[in-house]
């Protein structure tokens, strides 16, 4: 399989991203500039984490209008995997490919420590290698990272699983996020279970030198699903 | 001509930074704020003459990039 690895500037997690797209699927992805039209063919598009425009206007906002996003949104149309992490998640709810904002902080901090989550979803090609209800350590590093959707809208995510991640207690009781999500979402997939959206930084564990490899199933899922 | 837009969170939609704002003018001793929704406003210069026209591109322009309608509400000016 190959993967993709979309660059903006600013974005600061995409060699992380690379590091741990190889680990898992035995080769590098191709690193693509946003200013880009065209993609190669693929089989997993990651946009990465980092201050793309530096935040301007909101974040996510230019960088979901970057030349290369209209080729992102047509293969994530036509089914291809596309993974949003921290900034990414941004881009992906400003793209109109996942519903809903991802505001500032509720306490308004900058929020930078690892955070457990549960997996509420584990039937999809991003999260099959977790166990349903698994509770997972990961980094997140955000100043904007407060999901809002219409009730409607959070309702229809629950009722259809489409919760992929939801922040919580290392016992998984959720009721502290770290950023004060609507229902402690902390990831959400589309309705057709093929793009992701999350604020945690899997890519960030994906080494056991580097902390911990509870992001590393993820990478590794997607290696045996998509190969 | 130029063109000026308000863009505003959407009632309902939590503010934390008007919260703090409030909260700040409270410390300074301005009594009775009783709440502070933050924005953005922007001024636009267009080549464009037609003021029926500006508008609307204006409004193209607030729905494609300028205000998220999920959250936020927009309102042009438009002027010579």
């Amino acid at each position: 399989m190959t993967a993709a690895v979309i660059v903006f500037p600013g974005s600061n997690c995409d060699r992380d991203a690379a590091v741990a797209i190889e680990q898992a699927m035995g080769k590098p992805p191709v690193m693509v500039w946003h200013r880009e039209t065209a993609l190669p063919d693929v089989d997993l598009i990651v946009l990465p984490g980092g201050f793309s425009f530096g935040d301007y206007l909101r974040a996510g906002a230019l960088a979901a209008r970057s030349p290369i996003m209209g080729e992102v949104v047509a293969r994530a149309n036509a089914g291809v995997a596309v993974l949003g992490i921290c900034n990414g998640f941004q881009i992906l709810t400003e793209s109109g490919l996942l519903p809903g904002a991802i505001l500032r902080n509720a306490g308004l901090n900058f929020v930078c420590r690892t955070v457990p989550m549960r997996v509420e979803n584990n039937r999809s090609k991003f999260t099959d290698q977790y166990e349903l209800d698994e509770v997972v350590h990961i980094p997140v590093a955000h100043h904007d990272g407060n999901y809002r959707a219409g009730p409607d809208t959070l309702d229809r995510l629950e009722g259809e699983g489409l919760v992929a991640f939801r922040y919580c207690d290392d016992a998984g009781e959720p009721g502290d996020s770290p950023n004060g999500a609507a229902r402690d979402i902390a990831g959400i997939l589309n309705d057709t279970g093929n793009v992701l959206g999350m604020m945690p930084h899997p890519e960030r564990v994906a080494d056991p030198q580097l902390g911990g490899t509870d992001g590393a199933k993820m990478f590794e899922g997607l290696a045996k699903v998509l190969a | 001509m130029k063109a000026r837009i308000h863009i505003t969170l959407k009632p309902g939609v939590l503010d934390p930074q008007g919260k703090a704002i409030a909260n700040a003018l409270g410390n300074l001793g301005f009594q009775g704020v009783d709440s502070v929704r933050q924005g953005k406003f922007l001024e636009i210069d267009l080549a464009e003459s037609d003021p029926a026209k500006a508008r609307a591109d204006v409004n193209a322009m607030c729905e494609g990039l300028l205000a998220n309608l999920v959250i936020e509400d927009y309102a042009v000016e438009v002027s010579e």
